[in-house]
């Protein structure tokens, strides 16, 4: 499965055209967290790379930051692109919403939402609660999260 | 032989009235009387057994038995059903319009066996004979239009709001390509009396003369008794049960054992009085009574309503109402046009 | 005339929702003109659960995501885990998943079509599929034990090898397929009445399907190929020949035939499969506790609901740090609200039948 990622070309013209990302050696693209739109963007519009499929949107709680993963797919290309965002603030975490985007995104923000707290700016009344209680407290995949156990009412 | 058994059976019972001495006002009345139980007597007997045929019927359609403990091959099984039924909570929801909700169940068994009274089950056997009685018919079972939608309405209810609103949307809709049907064939006979009418199909049944009122007959038939593919009053998967959602207990008996079948009853009786000849006998087979012939028919048409029911998925409102109006009622009328032009052309060739 | 809308709660409770899920439906009439779907009624944290689990603890969860086709469940799971450690599956194993992936794929789409026509309402179709259905669970059982629930695959291969009296019965099955999906079409496809219900009806464009990341039957109805086992192939699915059916229309009634062509072309792949199947191991030389390398890998597979992937990260201990899983149907679902808007409710249930979604794969 290793065959459908990016030529080193274009990963390099990406490169050049954002400064501030970082590729490792499983092509795995880090983007600073202001950079995500234009980013996006780019790879989404620009036929060479053509990435008009968002497959996989999800995000993970690490000691000191959070990190969202974005899975992209090109129809057209083949390709497979995984995208990674940091956001270091762990007390008000946020990012901007890909959903002007990607209608995908909608409800794959809302569960990232409802689970481990992370907002997306960008688009009004996104995201809400999707699978708990609109007025439940606490978002259960973080690592911090203590359940007493028992309903609260 | 069995033939005359029901009218030897009343000229019985006048006959021992009269020798005891009861005047005749008095000896019609008793005898009134007996005809109508044995009508009321008639449809609910059919429709405990139509509910078991039903789920037979259904059963073996999908491939798999049906209901086999209670009794031989299950044939108990609507008698524990009524006595379940009976003894089940009837919950009455709050905000219910109670004297409403409480009607509707009763009064919607009225008309199928009002309807029933004026049926010719046989030769000379047919409780009331009135002169306009198709008429009569017609007016009768469109009432049940109006206690559908009283349950739907009184069950406070969205659900059931919906399928009241469907339901008259339905039935008024398909009692028109009804009517128009039935109209080729009093064009034809001239007369609305049932009996006359089954008398005037001694030479060919009207089946043969009036395929197209048939079909339409039967199709406006099904709508009318909200059975698939026209049960989207009761829509199931949609609406779940529709005006029927808040009744529990004896109401849902009312409903889906008793109305709904006695419905089918007048509905096939009727096809068969109107198009398959009532009580007479194919190719002049006398010796089955002539009960029995309209037995058998009857039960033919409603197997024919019965399979209808489980090969088909359900028809959607608007493609009703396009059905109704835009197809069946153009049908009709081209059938009494044609109707007409061939009565006017016979009459002129002398036939 | 002054009209007002008013809302109806296609409940949790309902006949025709797949399970318990809820949409508020705006309604002036019979016409919808808002549709909000309420998931989350199923939600039973499976993902927090999985980090509190070793890795082989963690596939009996992921049968009872989408528990209709539970063996492709466990597969995408696995090949995550199997991906992370660098472990080759052998030949036998990865024909043996094959068949039980296609058999359960094939499963999987009999209740999507029987529920579909029971919705609509040909009861009979739903009983007719569900008998030939138990055909398949028989099949099932003799090799993992269970009728719906597996838990079949290990990371590196799968638990049992394939019993003696499976290869007769699935060649039985195979030669009947053919009749009980033309039964089928007999029955359902070719009725007008069921035309008339899903036709054009609740129509999906290709790029709004791309751009809703919409994937499966409800993406190749609207004519897009987008089937993993061709574009991307794992496993052994290079070494089959076999047909992606497409739709033209997006269309529910196509959304609904492409599931019954798939069911044959899921027969052609069992058949050669079998003819293929060669002798071997059915499980790789993996560690009793298995500890995969810190790092995190992405695998998707193709399930019958759409693309199902598995996202993990490991810390180096034998519990994962994080699973998360890619559900068809919950993305799926994402286009319902605006997919209703202007249909009736008769049709909301057309279109959420073609849809097929499972709670359990939506809630997680």
């Amino acid at each position: 499965m290793a065959d459908y990622v990016l030529s080193p070309e274009l990963l390099e013209s990406l490169q050049s055209k954002f400064p501030g990302i970082e590729v490792d050696e499983a092509q795995v693209v880090t983007v600073p967290s202001e950079d995500l739109i234009p980013f996006m963007t780019e790879i989404k519009e620009n036929p060479g790379y053509a990435m008009d499929f968002l497959t996989n949107l999800t995000a993970a709680d690490y000691q000191d930051r959070f990190e969202m993963v974005y899975n992209l797919v090109s129809l057209a290309h083949c390709r497979t692109l995984t995208v990674k965002a940091k956001i270091e603030d762990k007390d008000n975490p946020r990012i901007a919403s890909l959903c002007p985007l990607w209608g995908g995104a909608d409800w794959q923000e809302r569960e990232v939402y409802d689970l481990l707290g992370i907002a997306f700016t960008g688009f009004p009344g996104h995201p809400t609660r999707i699978f708990l209680e609109d007025n439940f407290k606490g978002h259960p995949l973080r690592k911090d999260f203590q359940w007493q156990g028992g309903r609260e009412a | 032989m069995g033939e005359t058994i029901f009218v030897d059976l009343t000229a019985w019972l006048r006959g021992l009235m009269g020798g005891l001495g009861v005047p005749d006002l008095y000896n019609e009345i008793i005898l009134m009387v007996v005809k109508m139980t044995a009508v009321i007597l008639f449809v609910a007997l059919n429709a405990i057994w139509l509910v078991y045929m039903e789920r037979k019927l259904c059963a073996y359609i999908q491939s798999r038995v049906g209901p086999r403990h209670h009794g031989p091959l299950g044939l108990l099984q609507p008698i524990f059903d009524v006595v379940k039924l009976m003894t089940k909570e009837i919950i009455l929801s709050k905000n219910v319009d109670l004297v409403v909700f409480l009607l509707a169940p009763i009064l919607i068994v009225v008309p199928p066996i009002v309807a029933y009274g004026l049926l010719p089950f046989g030769k000379g056997m047919v409780a009331i004979d009135m002169n306009i009685g198709l008429f009569f018919l017609v007016a009768v079972t469109s009432l049940s239009t109006i206690i559908f939608w009283m349950a739907g309405w009184a069950s406070n209810n969205k659900y059931s709001l919906l399928g009241g609103m469907r339901v008259v949307a339905q039935m008024v809709s398909y009692e028109l390509p009804l009517v128009l049907a039935m109209l080729g064939v009093v064009m034809i006979t001239g007369t609305m009396n049932l009996s006359g009418i089954v008398e005037a199909q001694n030479g060919i049944w009207f089946i043969f003369t009036q395929p197209i009122a048939f079909l339409v007959f039967f199709i406006a038939g099904i709508a009318e008794t909200n059975r698939p593919p026209f049960d989207l009053v009761e829509g199931e998967s949609e609406i779940i049960s529709g005006p029927y959602t808040e009744y529990g207990g004896m109401g849902f008996a009312m409903f889906y054992g008793l109305a709904e079948f006695a419905n089918l009853l007048v509905i096939s009786s009727m096809c068969v009085v109107l198009f398959l000849g009532g009580w007479l006998a194919p190719f002049g087979w006398d010796f089955i009574p002539s009960w029995v012939w309209f037995f058998l028919k009857l039960y033919l048409v409603i197997f024919l309503f019965m399979w209808v029911r489980w090969t088909y998925p359900r028809i959607r409102v608007d493609q009703l109402m396009t059905f109704g109006w835009k197809v069946l009622v153009p049908l009709t009328l081209a059938n009494i046009f044609i109707t007409g032009t061939g009565i006017y052309i016979y009459r002129a060739i002398g036939w | 005339m002054k009209t007002q809308t008013y809302t109806l709660n296609l409940g949790p409770q309902h006949p025709s929702t797949h399970g318990v899920f809820r949409i508020i439906l705006e309604l002036d009439g019979e016409t919808v003109v808002k549709a909000t779907p309420v998931p989350g009624y199923l939600h039973r944290g499976i993902e927090k659960l999985a980090e509190a689990r070793t890795y082989t603890q963690v596939i009996p969860y992921t049968d009872r995501m989408d528990y209709m086709a539970a063996m492709l469940m466990n597969w995408g799971y696995v090949a995550a885990v199997e991906k992370l450690m660098g472990v080759e599956v052998p030949e036998r194993a990865e024909y043996v998943r094959v068949i039980v992936g296609e058999l359960s794929r094939i499963a999987s789409h009999m209740i999507a079509v029987g529920a579909m026509g029971g919705d609509i309402g040909a009861i009979t179709a739903f009983t007719y599929t569900f008998r030939d259905r138990e055909y398949v669970l028989d099949l099932l059982e003799m090799v993992s034990g269970s009728r719906m629930t597996f838990s079949y695959f290990r990371v590196g291969g799968v638990a049992e090898d394939l019993p003696e009296e499976f290869f007769p019965a699935v060649r039985k099955f195979l030669a009947e397929l053919p009749g009980m999906c033309d039964e089928y079409d007999g029955l359902v496809t070719g009725n007008e009445i069921f035309q008339a219900r899903t036709k054009f009806v609740g129509v999906i464009p290709p790029e709004v399907g791309i751009n809703y990341s919409l994937s499966g039957p409800t993406l190749r109805g609207s004519g897009v190929n987008y089937d993993l086992r061709k574009v991307r192939p794992y496993g052994v699915y290079d070494r089959f020949d076999f047909e992606v059916p497409l739709g033209q229309n997006g269309d529910c009634f196509d959304r609904f035939w492409i599931r019954i062509e798939e069911m044959r072309q899921s027969g052609r792949i069992i058949q050669q499969a079998l003819e293929q199947l060669p002798e071997g191991p059915i499980q790789a030389k993996v560690p009793k506790v298995i500890k995969p390398p810190v790092g995190d890998a992405y695998v998707e597979i193709e399930s019958s609901k759409g693309a199902y992937g598995a996202y993990l990260i490991s810390d180096g201990s034998p519990k994962p740090y994080r699973v998360h899983f890619r559900r068809p149907s919950f993305i799926n679902l994402g286009y319902l609200g605006k997919l209703c808007e202007g249909w009736k409710i008769a049709d909301v249930i057309a279109i959420l039948g073609s849809i097929d979604i499972v709670l359990g794969e939506v809630d997680c």
